[in-house]
């Protein structure tokens, strides 16, 4: 149980990062903190005591194989999160470049205010 | 397990130093260092693959912002917040704590994965059957690549989306008609 309270103290961390940071790139980096938090969630899900990777090794029997891997779904699924989250955070940089040329500063209350 | 423990630890710091620090270059950096911390945790939760792809996007993603930052001269990135933010993120919190601590009796124990709590997972049948079905060692590759290409289909549409939209945004040509383009 402590183990899943340290990955929700993470997904905090980046969920405070995100609503009271008035920097852009800060904000930027508050989601790519959560976005670790709830990968490391997910995996920490499939694992099983003293488990080892879901590979098949030659001279293991399939029973004895069964009882010792972790669970591959959660696995699987997270790589797509994790490469999914790169083209996330590049899309999002590339929107913070352009304001930073248009306005001259990543502060998102400077923004509002030079709008117009 | 307490290994575990320790390098999720190590993140937290390191997400703390990450989202505090002044400095761009040191932010930056410790953001990278949560990255490496979880990638090396997943080495020990029995997930090679995604210790070494976290590895590769970790340094594409430091690259990234680095580009965006102090390339450009920002080499300061303070964030002074406000206090009512700071009020309304701590009630966030509570009520993230609140669903939690109420879900929490229902989530497998650590150290006994969901496939075992569930009866007739989809996981056991693609551990069972994988080498005979898709004909490949590693299990997790068989999932991504045979059991659900079509998964993997569907992430390649959306990275390629997500990076066709970012290089719009930092082509130059596109900008310079408005006459706002001011490099």
């Amino acid at each position: 149980m402590l183990t899943y309270l340290l990955a929700f103290i993470l997904f905090a961390v980046g969920l405070y990062s995100v609503i009271n940071k008035r920097n852009l790139i800060k904000i930027i980096m508050g989601v790519i903190i959560m976005e670790h938090a709830v990968n490391a969630f997910l995996i920490l899900i499939g694992y099983r005591m003293s488990g080892e990777a879901p590979i098949v090794e030659e001279g293991v029997s399939i029973s004895e194989f069964l009882s010792t891997a972790v669970d591959p779904l959660p696995q699987a699924l997270v790589i797509t999160s994790i490469v999914i989250s790169l083209g996330v955070v590049a899309l999002m940089v590339g929107l913070a470049i352009r304001i930073y040329q248009h306005y001259g500063t990543f502060d998102i209350t400077e923004i509002r205010k030079l709008r117009g | 397990m307490v290994l575990i423990q320790v390098f999720l630890v190590f993140a937290i710091i390191a997400a703390l130093v990450a989202v505090e620090a002044p400095s761009a270059l040191s932010s930056i950096i410790s953001l990278g260092a949560v990255g490496f911390g979880l990638s090396v945790a997943f080495l020990w939760l029995g997930a090679p693959d995604i210790a070494i792809t976290q590895v590769v996007v970790e340094i594409v993603t430091l690259v990234i912002l680095i580009r965006a930052t102090i390339a450009r001269g920002v080499t300061e990135i303070r964030g002074n917040e406000s206090k009512t933010l700071l009020i309304g993120s701590l009630i966030l919190f509570g009520l993230g704590s609140a669903f939690f601590a109420n879900y929490l009796s229902d989530f497998p124990e650590f150290g006994k994965s969901a496939m075992e709590t569930f009866s007739n997972p989809a996981s056991q049948f693609y551990l069972k059957f994988g080498l005979d079905k898709a004909g490949g060692p590693n299990i997790v590759n068989d999932i991504l690549l045979d059991f659900r290409a079509f998964d993997t289909l569907g992430e390649a549409t959306v990275l390629f989306a997500a990076i066709l939209g970012a290089i719009t945004l930092l082509n130059r040509k596109v900008f310079i008609g408005n006459g706002e383009e001011k490099e």
